[in-house]
């Protein structure tokens, strides 16, 4: 390993960094705009210029300059400050001073270099240059002027995003970052671009002008609403939530989130169930809780157990599910089920349904088969991972399903599940792509498997796996890509049938025909609700979407920012929410409504307080004593081998930006699809 | 002025756009000089080729075409058609008038030649006639400068100009002539202008 000496301090870095990596291991700071340890290096901003000897006597850029064994750098020698004093200066040549109207204010990178490297006034007399605003969709608001042309967001859209869509077009003065032919950029992940930009030229649209970073107060949170469990950063001022950030997680979502995560938080402040209803003389009335509570309790004590049934949504969160499972339990009912969207996974072990290869290890893999997904629109940064993937190169990828622009190369290999067993007879050449490749991995999507003939699928990718050596030793290459952040943990806390108990499409033809009198929706909002006949149906949830639309009994709950929650993610990683503002109005934190409940039907549970809910959770399920962690689970045989119909496979998500009640409610949502699908809604007011 | 170069000319685009097919065997013939994998290498010979093919200046569409030829993103196209200037990104004449206004030009009287070429036409830098058969624009060094000042019209050099051959050369292209290409003062290439300083003597000779 070279040895290189930074401000007279003696360090080793490994061969291959770059000297501001390695001022970086030196504790050193060296200011950049360009530089990003995520994307390719630029070297074109040269803010992290710092002197180098052996070397010519003039600054270096650090970013692009690897490590020297005896090198000598100065990181903060009076060449060094002079440089980057004369590179400040520049910049600010043409940027505006209009920080107080700029929405970057206060966490913009030229603001607080400037503090440092900037002068106290110009020498500039000339005119400024001016750019003209370019038009990128509904979630990016731009000031070109702004630009300092660092090109992160050129370099995002083309490296990670795979959309190579923004460009620089012109030279010199007339540089302009832009599409060049107007276009919203047709990304998932576009909004990370506003994160990456370090002035305040790329800024978010709807947070425009709403608040100032100071005044927000910062939660540590997951997202819920697709089932990768990004981490993010809720911010909040006062009730409301004004942002969504992401949080580095190495493991999960390094620090993209999707445009879904980010943007879709205005749809929790509309359309919320903020009191409880009953239904009375045909219309939902507001009531009380005792009310509520009284009547449902009743209903529930009243009826037999194999005439209550329970459907656990995408967003319900482990506890919850816990709750209701042992309130269900104790009721007598064996009709639960965690799977609204029909498939029949989680009836084996728990390798059948986790994404085992973990999202970190999809970069060990060499080779990818795609059942029955659009990872794209089903898990956008979980995509990224495997674009990334691509990139270095050697990644075969072929698609069974339908065939879709996933960012990356992929062969498609057939629309039907009858490719499955092509590939195990070796009949198609990808099969020996397969079988050649050391760490091969397959992907089944839930378009795959909520078909009926959904677990003779989920038998025949496995032995499939099997045949092309995708299970030996530490390398397990066979994964579900979930689409609902509850589903993981509803599986491992056994939220399904029970003996003789209904699946989710049998409590709806039971309620239909009358033989469940009782439905409880814990947020399940994506089932034919209008198919449940004369049942009662009670609906606990946070959004007045199709549930609560049927509903008898209305529990209102909290949003996933509004509550202390554990989510299991795609991997089999326990996360948990923290809470960043309250729920609205009357609503209350889910586990405590079923416990609440659970007294007045008459059978109550022993959860005084979340803890002991935990300490429960745990006892059920050690995943749940280990947050934030991922733990290996067995292999063993699983699904049931059947006949399977050669229809095509098809993708369950056809709306990326409306997938559950939160992103339905959620304005901005509404214009990304409007957006997506060539309209472009007229712009009103100033902004724009 | 027209727009900066870094956003599309507000003028009407065509269409489509495609090459001929004597064109398209030119531009297989370039790409197939690069490796398999690398024919974005080839992108500025094609946009040279659409451009000649397309009246001297490059529409959208031929951007687009040539992206797609060589299997590149078209903002990748875009960002190098717009970064060189010798790619014309709207309609220029028939005669493409380049006057290098640069140092050593300037030195050697080239205002006088931009003045002639404004007199001549009668239409100012960056403009085009209205019959379409002249545009005239400033251009930064050509490379010619031991023979300056010079224009450069299409393809061809014109040098060691002043106000008078400048227009004989405009009064000649304007009746379709085709006048004399390089030196107008009757030197030879680069030579120097009052003929051979060295290497005049035998060449056996010793001083």
């Amino acid at each position: 390993m070279p040895t290189l000496t930074i401000d007279g301090e003696e360090i080793e870095a490994e061969a291959g960094l770059t000297v501001l990596q390695a001022c970086e291991i030196a504790g050193k700071e060296i200011p950049r705009f360009c530089y990003h340890e995520r994307l390719s290096v630029a070297g074109n901003c040269r803010m992290c210029l710092v002197e180098v000897s052996p070397g010519p006597p003039k600054p270096a850029a650090s970013c692009a300059l690897p490590v020297a064994d005896g090198m000598e750098v100065k990181t903060d020698s009076d060449m060094v400050r002079k440089a980057r004093q004369g590179v400040m200066e520049f910049l600010l040549i043409n940027h505006p001073l209009d920080c107080p109207i700029c929405d970057q204010g206060g966490e913009c990178d030229l603001q607080d270099q400037a503090m440092a490297y900037g002068n106290d006034g110009s020498r500039f007399l000339e005119n400024k240059r001016a750019v003209e605003d370019k038009d990128l969709g509904p979630l990016i608001k731009t000031i070109m002027t702004r630009c300092i042309h660092c090109t992160r967001c050129i370099r995002f859209a083309t490296e990670v995003a795979g959309v190579p869509e923004l460009g620089a077009t012109g030279r010199g003065e007339n540089m302009e970052v832009g599409t060049y032919v107007e276009k919203a950029l047709s990304s998932e992940l576009s909004g990370n671009m506003i994160d990456l930009c370090p002035v305040g030229a790329l800024t978010s649209k709807p947070y425009a002008f709403t608040a100032r970073s100071w005044e927000l107060k910062k939660t540590e949170s997951i997202d819920v609403l697709d089932a990768v469990g990004s981490n993010i950063r809720v911010d909040t001022r006062g009730p409301e939530v004004m942002r969504i950030l992401p949080r580095n997680n190495d493991g999960v979502n390094e620090e993209w989130i999707s445009d879904k995560t980010r943007f879709a938080c205005d749809g929790l402040r509309r359309q919320r169930l903020d009191k409880p209803y009953l239904r009375k003389d045909g219309k939902l009335q507001p009531v009380d809780w005792p009310e509520v509570l009284s009547v449902v309790g009743q209903m529930l004590a009243g009826t037999s157990g194999d005439k209550i049934a329970a459907i656990a949504g995408d967003l319900a969160d482990a506890e919850a599910m816990l709750t209701l499972k042992e309130l269900m339990d104790s009721l007598a009912s064996p009709n639960i089920d965690c799977r609204q969207d029909g498939t029949r996974i989680g009836e084996g072990p728990r390798a059948a349904y986790l994404f085992n290869s973990t999202i970190d290890g999809i970069e060990d893999a060499d080779a990818l088969l795609i059942v029955g997904s659009n990872p794209r629109l089903e898990a956008p940064v979980l995509n990224a991972r495997i674009r990334k993937r691509y990139l270095m190169g050697g990644f075969p990828v072929g698609l069974i399903g339908e065939n879709a622009d996933l960012t990356y190369r992929a062969e498609h290999l057939g629309a039907g599940p009858d490719t499955l067993q092509a590939l195990i007879d070796g009949s198609i050449q990808f099969a020996d792509v397969m079988k050649d490749a050391e760490r091969p991995m397959i992907i089944v999507g839930t378009g795959a498997l909520a078909r009926p003939d959904g677990p003779a699928i989920l038998a025949q990718s496995r032995k499939l796996g099997e045949a092309v050596g995708a299970v030996s030793g530490d390398w397990n290459g066979f994964n579900v890509l979930q689409r609902a952040a509850s589903r993981i943990a509803g599986l491992d806390i056994g939220f399904r049938p029970g003996d003789g108990g209904r699946r989710t499409n049998q409590i709806i033809a039971g309620a239909a025909s009358g033989d469940v009198e009782v439905v409880y929706l814990l947020g399940a909002d994506e089932i034919d609700t209008t198919a449940l006949g004369n049942a009662f149906v009670i609906y606990q949830g946070h959004h007045g979407d199709a549930g609560a639309h049927r509903a008898d009994a209305i529990l209102p709950g909290a949003a996933y920012t509004e509550k202390e929650a554990t989510y299991v993610n795609v991997e089999g990683r326990a996360q948990q929410t923290k809470r960043a503002i309250f729920p609205p109005g009357d609503a209350k934190e889910d586990w405590a409504i079923i416990r609440a409940l659970s007294e007045s039907a008459g059978k109550k549970l022993p959860y005084d307080s979340l803890e002991q809910v935990r300490t429960r959770l745990a006892e059920i399920h050690p995943v749940f004593a280990d947050i934030g962690e991922v733990t290996p689970a067995e292999w063993e045989a699983f699904g049931i081998e059947g006949d399977i119909e050669s229809a095509p496979l098809r993708n369950p998500v056809t709306d990326f930006y409306l997938t559950d009640v939160i992103s339905r409610a959620s304005e901005t949502m509404a214009e990304c699809t409007a957006a997506a699908r060539g309209g472009n809604p007229e712009k009103t007011g100033t902004d724009g | 002025m027209s727009a900066p170069r870094g956003t599309p000319p507000d003028i009407p685009q065509p269409e489509g756009f495609s090459f001929n097919p004597e064109v398209l065997e030119a531009a297989e013939a370039i790409i197939a000089k690069y490796p398999e994998g690398r024919q974005a290498s080839a992108v500025m010979p094609l946009l040279d080729l659409a451009q000649r093919q397309h009246d001297g200046w490059l529409p959208q569409a031929a951007m687009t075409y040539v992206a797609e030829m060589l299997d590149m993103a078209p903002i990748r196209v875009y960002e190098v058609a717009t970064f060189y200037t010798m790619y014309n990104l709207s309609p220029v004449g028939e005669n493409h008038v380049q006057v290098c206004t640069n140092l050593p030009c300037w030195l050697r009287g080239s205002s006088r030649v931009v003045e002639a070429c404004e007199r001549a036409l009668g239409i100012g830098m960056g403009e085009t006639t209205e019959d379409g058969k002249f545009t005239l624009t400033e251009v930064e060094c050509l490379g010619a400068c031991v023979n300056a000042p010079m224009v450069q019209i299409n393809d061809d050099y014109y040098e060691d100009l002043d106000a008078s051959s400048t227009e004989t050369i405009l009064t000649e292209l304007k009746s379709g002539g085709t006048p004399k290409t390089g030196s107008q003062i009757g030197r030879r290439s680069c030579e120097p202008i009052g003929g051979l300083t060295s290497l005049t003597g035998d060449k056996g000779a010793s001083d």
